[in-house]
């Protein structure tokens, strides 16, 4: 039978759980962040992972900021449309696109395309003993397998949404001329006169966090991953989650404090 | 006066968990010999040979090499950098060429150019029997055999004074077996090296080692000539090297 003290434990266990494991996160991520600041540097290291986090992210983080950017200017149309403030569209949609699902919407395609992959790929050298084998080559493994990745997400994402912002702002113009029948001139003065550049500059800053989140996550626990093909795909789902998770409430707190007047 | 061991070992003690898979190890090889550890799956074999090389850190006990104690910090990472790795699987890195898995210690410890490095990589591979127009190739085109060959020639490359060796026959075929093991005789003549091989391959035990060690729950239960291994006078050891069902291991199993 079970002893009521037992829900207690077991309420304590998970909590020494979470907490070892936030700890065991922020350690990894400061181990690789260090690294950043002391030779030898391994550029095309970075430079591959940020090709592969940057480039080849681009065409599905352009295709969902475009759409979002579309549906966001039918939707603010049908409702405003009940106010009388169709006038407001332009606005809506580039602070929405700009503050909000530029970043957010990279960071989930992102963590979904690359945090799983390099989850996965680190995972799998950790159980081929690959990981192991750099170190016998005096090579360490967090210098050359994750502060390259780190350095990659940080600096990708803002440029990617930064492509997703101008995507996603066309997005909403396109709908707003061809089918809501905007004037094109005045809904892109609108458009501007709306935008500041803290508004940017505030997307852009979340976009480097989300880039960071995605690439801590991934080689956090592809780095961490046991037991084989399960292990590694354990890793690779447990990546994705995580960062996408972190990227919300991150988005949540990073709002609260840039905007929160 | 005796020579000092090139490896000193020292009651060395690892667990995880409740398991406990060293158990005061004590092992000394000697500068310019080959020693091959025996011993079941599970026994500690991989474990042994990670704590030497730092990857994993031991509870207590300590390793020597040349004299010097090794723990954390710079004296430590340069002993070890004299150490070249065969692995049980290869652990090829996948992303990178053959010629760059084998010069990879040499730029990775700036004692050589790309160019130059790629040009001894040649040079490593041909020595194992490889032509260097394999260098081109990525590991994922090379056969299992090839595959234990390039590990072999990564290990080599920056002509190590210690060679370990994990299984290095496991999941080959007899022959290419035999070839392994003759490059690896070869190499470590070649080089001067001291060499540890873990193996439960007993032919593979026999061609590679001078010396033998049994490790058996974590415990060095046996040590020897290899030459002696199949007639060693210890009732685990022989019934381990020519393979009995029956004898004291599997009875202490079955308590």
């Amino acid at each position: 039978m079970m002893h009521p003290l037992d829900a207690v434990a077991a309420v304590g266990r998970g909590t020494l759980g979470a907490v070892r494991g936030t700890g065991a996160v922020a350690r990894f991520g400061v181990a690789g962040l260090s690294h950043l600041a002391r030779p030898p540097f391994y550029g095309r290291m970075a430079w591959h992972a940020f090709v592969e986090f940057g480039f080849f992210s681009l065409p599905v983080v352009a295709m969902t900021a475009v759409f979002s950017g579309m549906v966001i200017a039918l939707q603010s149309y049908t409702g405003f449309a009940r106010f009388n403030a169709e006038s407001a569209i332009a606005g809506v949609v580039a602070l929405s696109v700009v503050r909000e699902l530029g970043p957010v919407l990279a960071g989930l395609m992102v963590a979904g395309r690359v945090g799983a992959a390099m989850a996965a790929e680190i995972g799998t050298m950790r159980v081929t003993d690959q990981i192991d084998a750099l170190g016998t080559l005096s090579t360490n493994p967090v210098k050359y397998l994750i502060t390259p990745r780190l350095l990659a997400g940080i600096v990708a994402l803002p440029l990617l949404v930064v492509v997703a912002d101008v995507l996603g702002v066309m997005g909403g113009f396109i709908v707003a001329t061809f089918k809501l029948g905007f004037n094109p001139h005045s809904y892109l003065v609108t458009t501007l006169d709306t935008l500041t550049s803290d508004d940017i500059v505030a997307g852009l800053a979340k976009a480097g966090v989300f880039g960071f989140l995605v690439a801590l996550m991934g080689c956090y626990h592809g780095y961490n991953s046991r037991g084989g093909a399960q292990g590694v795909g354990a890793a690779t789902t447990s990546a994705v989650v995580s960062a996408s998770i972190l990227i919300l409430a991150f988005d949540y707190v990073l709002t609260e404090l840039f905007f929160a007047r | 006066m005796p020579a000092e061991p090139k490896i000193q070992v020292r009651g060395l003690c690892k667990r995880f968990g409740d398991k406990v898979v060293l158990d005061g190890v004590d092992l000394d090889v000697m500068p310019g010999t080959s020693v091959v550890i025996i011993g079941g799956s599970g026994s500690g074999k991989s474990v042994l040979l990670k704590c030497i090389l730092g990857l994993i850190e031991p509870d207590a006990g300590t390793i020597a090499i040349d004299g010097v104690v090794l723990a954390r910090g710079p004296a430590a990472q340069a002993a070890r950098s004299r150490i070249g790795m065969l692995f049980q699987g290869g652990a090829l890195f996948d992303s990178l060429p053959v010629w760059e898995n084998v010069a990879f210690g040499l730029i990775a410890q700036r004692k050589a150019t790309r160019a130059a490095a790629r040009d001894r990589a040649g040079e490593v591979l041909q020595q194992v029997g490889l032509d260097p127009s394999v260098g081109d190739l990525s590991p994922a085109e090379l056969s299992g055999g090839m595959q234990k060959r390039v590990g072999l020639a990564r290990a080599i490359a920056s002509q190590p004074d210690i060679l370990f060796f994990d299984e290095p026959t496991t999941g080959l075929d007899p022959i290419m077996g035999a070839v392994i093991d003759g490059l690896i005789v070869d190499c470590v003549k070649r080089l001067g090296s001291t060499a540890v091989a873990i193996t439960h391959d007993m032919a593979s035990a026999t061609r590679i080692g001078d010396r033998a060690a049994m490790l058996f729950r974590g415990k060095l239960i046996w040590q020897g000539a290899a030459a002696a291994l199949m007639e060693s006078g210890n009732a685990m050891v022989e019934q381990f090297t020519h393979g009995r069902r029956d004898g004291p291991i599997q009875m202490e199993l079955r308590r």
